[in-house]
């Protein structure tokens, strides 16, 4: 059968300018890969970014994209969806993007459970400000901004976040799997409700430390453990396994998913009258609302 | 020399229901036919604290609260200590006889002391103290001569038909109020012919909601914050039966961010807040500025600066409105002068948000946003013009969204639109929208285009400046002193020129921006 849109149809004219290795690679991949297997109508896509090596992401397909300013393309991604929830929105960023400047929109938007595919190419490291801590460089990193004692606070863990703000779908992909990352990106597009896919995306240029060895080395399937992403409990065992009891076992893959949560749009009172971007302007009561104050 | 207007000022602790019984009397004040406007003081506290509110109506319009009230109603003592000097010669102090004193040596002439024992009063209909503020309510009422009829009529509005009780009950005690100024000597007897021709009475910040409404907003995304909070009140209310979603949001810079987006996506959006969060917005509305994303931003004054006097008017951010962001980006900045104004210019911000895909600024201030003035009948029959878009049906890679172009406005094109697909981008770009911040900065020919991109949308300053209302000169050609003025300040500025002319013959005139453009060189007012 011959699909509707080419893999090549989502891809824009403009070449990636990430350094040549770079994990950003294989989410562009397994993204595309993605809204090519759903065979999403480009022009219904958004795709929304902050700012940092990842956040160019949007520049590189052919949908429509958004990117903004650093730590708050969640925002904007959600008055995206509330202006116009007929729009599949998801949105791509980096570690320093999504769990530090804008962490609490990260929160926000999770506990909204708005309908939204947040992809986070997470690399443990600022990568275009050229190499200093990120909220998830493991404690005892150097960098250019920790280079005496390393880092001294411990990192976010934005699986044990996403759990405990109410997300509905919590995964974690790498880079070094395309492939399963790309079915995670899938499931997570389908998904009702908010959506983080956690993507350990290795720096090839300032992190020496969590690189495609690191993780291969450690990384297993969540899945092929019999792992049940249905039980919250057994989540959040899973969640905090890496990094605060151990180092040497991370898993991969999906840690929690449920249906049974109704979305934000599903419950926002304006909504019930259809998309808001598709309502007619202007009142046709005016009398009705002016006799208040009268 | 028959009365043309009349002053209430009723003064307690916060709790003792100051705001609630002056919104009452205003609301008679209107509905008798009377021009009113309305200040309040108040303070951050949910409890305690000296809160007055002063009440003006008057048979011609009226500019401003006034200044001397001919009844003062003092709900505690400390009312009474701090104001019983103001009440005008002739006039009179409304007080319960229990626990409150006046000192004869502070007050004018002939101020005529009405003692009721409010509180005893109003145990005798309910068994908590809770309406003597009504029976003082009534009181005022019936000095000033006006129908009763309103009293009831205010009542039901309050309470309704879910409880007629207590509007029973209410009413009762507004009548025991009124017949302890009988006891007392009767009414004022200032004569003011009444029409009892209800006018529509306001808040400049409703008036600005129902601006928005009738222009075809659909979006409002707002962080609590005095003296703007009450448009997300009245919005979360009226907007989604109007299709409006109307956001909370976890802060300012979620709201300035979220209503970037819905305006991206295509729908008429809007935030709204005071100088504070306007602060936390800085760095988003300029990404609408850079983007070109239509949005309104309100930003209603109080004082600064940081935290400042959270509930006491201001109009110091105008600097702030005019220098938001880094860089430069074209913007208009409209200034309300009365509730008329917040609506039809709010209407006008809209279309000229989308007109030239920039944000623009509705400033407003406590005085006028908080207080209630009667208005005229609102034509929600506002122009809606939504600007350029790209037609249906293009092939995406002929289409720039950023256009070079001699208005500096590009057609403009909605997510879900076929064959226009394109990013919006926060970084400096060229016409494709492909980033210039990147790899592209370092060649010559791609910092000409990033002059080029600027020029192109500060352009957009010719037509906004065309578009939008321009300054205005108040009063005789020739005059001693010219006050230049925006705003709120309209109303008490021309009732102090109408007053100097009539007293001391002094000839000033006023002029007046409703709208304020950040100027470039070799512009001119003109």
């Amino acid at each position: 059968m011959k699909l509707e849109f080419e893999m090549d149809t989502y891809k824009s004219e403009i070449k990636p300018t990430w350094c040549p290795g770079c994990g950003d690679f294989a989410v562009l991949r397994a993204l595309q890969t993605a809204i090519h297997a759903l065979q999403l109508e480009p022009w219904n896509v958004v795709i929304v970014s902050g700012i940092g090596c990842s956040s160019n992401l949007p520049h590189f397909l052919s949908t429509y994209g958004f990117h903004a300013i650093h730590g708050r393309a969640l925002p904007v991604a959600e008055g995206v969806k509330l202006a116009n929830p007929e729009l599949q929105v998801i949105v791509t960023g980096g570690d320093g993007d999504g769990y530090g400047i804008g962490v609490g929109h990260f929160i926000h938007a999770m506990r909204r459970n708005i309908d939204i595919t947040y992809l986070v190419m997470n690399n443990q490291i600022y990568g275009l400000t050229t190499g200093q801590a990120s909220p998830t460089s493991e404690k005892g990193m150097k960098t250019k901004s920790t280079p005496i004692a390393g880092v001294i606070e411990n990192p976010v863990d934005p699986i044990s976040l996403a759990l405990a703000s109410g997300a509905t779908y919590v995964a974690r992909g790498f880079s070094g799997d395309v492939k399963g990352m790309s079915e995670l990106v899938k499931n997570g597009i389908t998904h009702h409700g908010f959506s983080l896919i956690d993507c350990m995306s290795p720096c090839v240029t300032y992190n020496k430390v969590n690189t495609y060895d690191f993780f291969r080395e450690r990384v297993y399937d969540l899945a092929k453990e019999g792992h049940d992403p249905s039980d919250m409990k057994a989540a959040f065992a899973k969640a905090i396994e890496w990094p605060f009891v151990q180092r040497d076992r991370i898993p991969l893959g999906l840690f929690y998913r449920t249906e049974d949560v109704p979305t934000y749009e599903d419950l926002e009172p304006a909504l019930k009258k259809g998309p808001p971007v598709h309502q007619p302007l202007g009142v046709t009561d005016a009398d009705a609302l002016l006799d208040e104050f009268l | 020399m028959s009365r043309r207007d009349i002053v209430a000022r009723i003064g307690g602790a916060a709790g003792d229901g100051v705001s609630s019984t002056a919104e009452s009397l205003a609301k008679i004040f209107a509905r008798s036919g009377l021009n009113t406007w309305t200040y309040s003081s108040y303070q951050s506290v949910i409890r305690g604290g000296h809160v007055w509110t002063q009440v003006r109506g008057g048979l011609d319009p009226v500019l401003s609260q006034g200044v001397d009230p001919d009844i003062v109603m003092c709900l505690n003592q400390q009312t009474m200590d701090v104001h019983q000097g103001d009440v005008v010669e002739g006039g009179a102090i409304v007080y319960d006889l229990d626990g409150t004193k006046p000192d004869p040596k502070k007050l004018r002439k002939n101020v005529r002391l009405i003692g009721i024992p409010l509180r005893k009063k109003a145990q005798t209909l309910s068994a908590n103290a809770l309406m003597r503020n009504t029976v003082a309510l009534g009181a005022v009422v019936r000095l000033f001569d006006l129908d009763f009829r309103h009293v009831e009529s205010a009542f039901r509005d309050i309470w309704g038909d879910k409880k007629p009780e207590i509007v029973e009950q209410n009413i009762q005690a507004a009548k025991l109020g009124a017949a302890g100024v009988d006891e007392a000597g009767g009414s004022l007897k200032y004569g003011l012919a009444y029409t009892n021709q209800a006018k529509y009475l306001m808040t400049g910040n409703e008036a600005l909601c129902l601006g928005a409404l009738a222009a075809g907003v659909k979006f409002l995304a707002q962080y609590p914050m005095t003296p703007a909070s009450s448009i997300l009140h009245w919005m979360a209310v009226h907007g989604p039966a109007h299709g409006v979603v109307v956001k909370q949001v976890e802060d300012e810079l979620a709201a300035m961010n979220m209503t970037v987006g819905a305006g991206f996506a295509g729908v008429r959006a809007m935030t709204a807040t005071s100088g504070g969060g306007f602060s936390l917005m800085v760095e988003a509305i300029g990404q609408a500025g850079m983007t070109e994303t239509p949005l309104v931003a309100v930003l209603v004054q109080r004082s600064g600066p940081s935290t400042g006097l959270p509930t006491k008017t201001e109009q110091g951010d105008l600097n702030l409105a005019l220098g938001a962001g880094q860089g430069d980006w074209p913007r208009a900045i409209l200034a309300p002068r009365n509730p008329e104004e917040c609506f039809s210019l709010t209407a006008q911000a809209f279309n000229l948000a989308e007109i030239y895909q920039t944000p623009i600024i509705v400033i407003s201030d406590l005085y006028l946003g908080e207080g209630y003035r009667t208005v005229d009948k609102l034509d929600f029959n506002v122009p809606i013009v939504r600007g350029m878009m790209a037609a249906d049906g293009g092939i995406s890679k002929e289409f720039r969204r950023y256009l070079i172009t001699e208005s500096g406005v590009s057609p403009r094109a909605i997510p879900g639109t076929k064959g226009f697909q394109h990013v919006a981008a926060t970084d400096e770009h060229m016409e494709s929208s492909e980033l210039i911040s990147d790899v592209l900065a370092g060649l010559p020919e791609h910092v000409e285009e990033r002059r080029k991109m600027h020029e192109k949308r500060m352009r957009k300053l010719v037509g906004l400046r065309k578009d939008t209302p321009r300054p205005e000169l108040w009063g005789p050609r020739n005059a001693d002193l010219t006050l230049i003025l925006w705003g709120s300040t309209w109303g008490p500025a021309h009732e102090a020129i109408l007053h100097v002319d009539e007293s001391d013959g002094v000839k000033v005139n006023s002029l007046e921006f409703p709208t304020v453009l950040a100027t470039s060189p070799g512009s001119s007012l003109a």
